[in-house]
């Protein structure tokens, strides 16, 4: 049986076993009157996830495994001796055998594979026939082993409620062990990047063009430091610049100013803000603000003005922004106590004087708090600038000059027909694994700032 | 004696709910008042209509009189800033701002621009925290976070925070209610020796509290007030039944 149909054979497996133990259950019940420390249901429940949990944690893992085992059997048989040595060749040999062996292929290129391919399917069936023995006999021994327990005594309900815990503990594992794969993957390929291009080149080198690559030393147009600036400057500094006090400002106007009513419909406008897809936003950036924002340029004076500036990705990216900064800051500001504001109004302080002077110093940690998460989510958008900003590296502070980021710089690198094992792809990993270890650490912080901040009012 | 704060015919609705009925009251110079009666009765709502804090409330109306030594209060010309500059008021919990002790106190005074240079805000500072009964105990920690303090210390902040921008009135709304006895007496005596430099103010939902530190007490019951005058006559032989009623114990 296929894996597929083992799943369902085991769900079965395992309402049959549910409806097996409740029946227990209730015939013990009946005719008793004492108090029971779980309903049938439970005892039902406890019998089912031990007729299910063994078969499916067995199935999990042979899923992972199978396939290796296969293949090994395959490269046992005597066909298999004709096999070239391993690598690409007998790599894509042994696939197309697996194919055919399954009917996914019509035809092979290769006459080994098509030799290969009933060795294929023999061994699969093999395999499929142990998986299903395995299943059913963890299947029945859970499913004894639960049963014998099934007893007035028996506290299944708490039992139940422990496997439910362990259950929902695993859930949240996976995405924290996802982060970590992630996290290794990243190291990994950066690793190798290293292995190529010393780190102290990649991280302080001011020359980046990865387009030339000097073989003798690519260290020398891989210098990441311009990617660095572009990206501060572009996220950290224009995006800010407009995100910041437009935040700030309609968060106080929303808190402070705003009647109910406006606030009602005003709060979900800007938050749809936040719900445009990025991808739209860019749009906006390439085709509407970058063109006005070079006009303008020109119009200046400054003639050679770039139509992929920073001005242009910055601005609509801290437009973009302007909703997370107002609703940290929305959130800080409400969690200033009424007393304080109404301890500033009777000194005869103005509604202004008040949010200048004792609003926002006491909610400034979470602004600040916000203002980080805010500039690391900033620093790590890609769809703007893939979209608005150029692909040229260069160290300015000129806002109409064209930057690049290192979330653009990743896309291009990974984008075309480089072969992977070049520094040149190598670097998006490097890239990418520098700008992970930043806003890690910007979100880190800025947890810590918003949580001390936090524990002052309660 | 002279008059100081007169109400007539106050009216207050929170939307379409009255908490005040035609109140009529004048209010002394030289005396502590103490507004006492049952929770909702509208004592502190209608303390709050004396430095208009009532505006902050959205919904709030107020109708009727109010003059500050014969300003109507209520009046298109009344500078808000200026009333509350002139009728200060603490709060039923104590509530310094997250700043230093100093900071707290010079707070009035910077937005009112009652001093010019250092030193005239540090005498300010200190006067307005000597007359709190504040200073011997914080004079060596000014820089400290007014927030740091204990309960009834933070209060007595609060108190100079509002006698340093010079009120002609304080308005104290249950200012005990969040102290242990101790910090208690401290504010009463406070209270006796802030009497006649300030016109005082006081909600208070104790009775012995009123009893002990006014020497006018009005009745406030269901947004009316009941029966208003001196503090002996209210406790020893008041006018009304309900007065009696309440003081006597048998609601509250």
């Amino acid at each position: 049986m296929s894996l597929g149909a083992l799943f369902f054979v085991v769900a079965a497996l395992g309402l049959i076993a549910w409806f097996v133990a409740r029946a227990r259950a209730v015939a013990f019940r009946t005719g008793r009157r004492e108090r029971f420390s779980a309903l049938p249901g439970h005892h039902g429940a406890f019998v089912a996830l031990w007729t299910m949990l063994p078969p499916l944690i067995f199935l999990a893992i042979w899923w992972f495994t199978s396939p290796a085992l296969v293949t090994d059997a395959v490269i046992g048989t005597a066909a298999a001796a004709n096999l070239p040595p391993p690598g690409f060749e007998r790599a894509a040999i042994l696939s197309e055998a697996r194919n055919l062996s399954r009917g996914e292929a019509f035809g092979a290129f290769h006459d080994l594979s098509e030799l290969l391919a009933p060795a294929y399917a023999a061994a699969q069936s093999r395999y499929d026939w142990i998986a299903t023995a395995l299943a059913a006999l963890l299947a029945f021994a859970g499913f004894a082993f639960a049963y014998a327990r099934v007893r007035p005594t028996f506290a299944a309900r708490s039992q139940v409620e422990r496997i439910v815990m362990v259950l929902l503990l695993l859930a949240s594992l996976i995405a924290i062990l996802t982060t970590v794969g992630i996290v290794a993957s990243l190291v990994f390929e950066s690793a190798r990047f290293f292995s190529i291009v010393p780190v102290t080149d990649f991280l302080f080198g001011t020359h980046w063009s990865p387009q030339v690559i000097d073989p003798r030393d690519p260290g020398a147009s891989l210098g990441a430091v311009p990617l660095f600036w572009g990206t501060f400057f572009i996220g950290a500094v224009i995006a800010m610049a407009v995100a910041i006090p437009f935040g700030l400002m309609s968060a106080i106007y929303l808190t402070q100013y705003a009647r109910p009513s406006t606030r009602r419909w005003m709060k979900p406008v800007l938050e749809v803000l936040a719900g445009v897809p990025t991808v739209v936003y860019g749009y906006f950036a390439a085709l509407t603000v970058a063109p006005a924002v070079r006009d303008f340029a020109v119009s200046i004076g400054v003639s050679w003005a770039s139509s992929e500036s920073a001005l242009a990705a910055g601005l609509v990216m801290g437009v973009m922004i302007i909703p997370f900064v107002s609703s940290m800051a929305d959130d800080s500001l409400a969690a200033v106590p009424n007393s304080m504001r109404d301890g500033s109004l009777a000194m005869g302080a103005t509604p202004s004087e008040t949010i200048r002077k004792v609003l926002v110093p006491a909610a400034l940690p979470g602004i600040v708090g916000g203002v980080l998460l805010a500039v690391s989510r900033a620093i790590g958008e890609t769809m703007i600038v893939v979209m608005a900003a150029s692909g040229v590296a260069q160290l300015t502070l000129n806002p109409f000059a064209s930057t690049t980021t290192v979330t653009k710089q990743i896309v291009d690198l990974l984008t075309g027909e480089a072969e992977f094992d070049s520094a040149k792809t190598l670097a998006a990993f490097a890239l990418g694994l520098t700008l992970f270890v930043v806003t890690l650490l910007l979100n880190i912080f800025a947890l810590i700032v918003v949580k001390r901040y936090r524990e002052a009012y309660d | 004696m002279t008059q100081k704060i007169t109400a007539h015919d106050v009216n207050v609705f929170y939307g379409e709910k009255q908490a005040i009925r035609q109140v009529s009251i004048d209010i002394d110079q030289e005396d502590v008042t103490a507004f006492i009666g049952p929770s909702g009765c509208g004592k502190s709502t209608f303390l709050r209509t004396l430095n208009r804090m009532n505006d902050t409330v959205a919904s709030a109306r107020v109708e009727g009189d109010i003059r500050l030594d014969g300003e109507d209060i209520y009046s298109k010309d009344m500078d808000v800033v200026q009333l509350r500059a002139r009728v200060g008021m603490v709060f039923q919990k104590p509530n310094p701002f997250p700043k230093s002790i100093y900071e707290n106190v010079a707070y009035g005074p910077r937005i009112h621009g009652l001093a010019s240079g250092k030193s005239e805000m540090d005498a300010i500072v200190e006067q307005s925290l000597t007359r709190a009964g504040l200073w011997a105990e914080v004079k060596d920690r000014l820089s400290d976070s007014g927030t740091a303090l204990s309960g009834g210390q933070q209060q007595r902040l609060c108190i100079a925070r509002a006698i340093a921008v010079d009120p002609e009135v304080i308005l104290m709304d249950e200012p005990c209610s969040a102290l242990d006895p101790i910090a208690t007496a401290r504010i009463e005596e406070l209270i006796h020796d802030l009497r006649g430099r300030y016109a005082i103010v006081i909600v208070t939902h104790n009775m012995q509290q009123a009893a002990r530190v006014s020497q006018k007490t009005a009745f406030f019951h269901l947004g009316e007030l009941v029966e208003y005058g001196d503090t002996n006559d209210i406790f020893t032989n008041p006018r009304e039944p309900r007065t009696t009623d309440y003081i006597t114990g048998r609601y509250g």
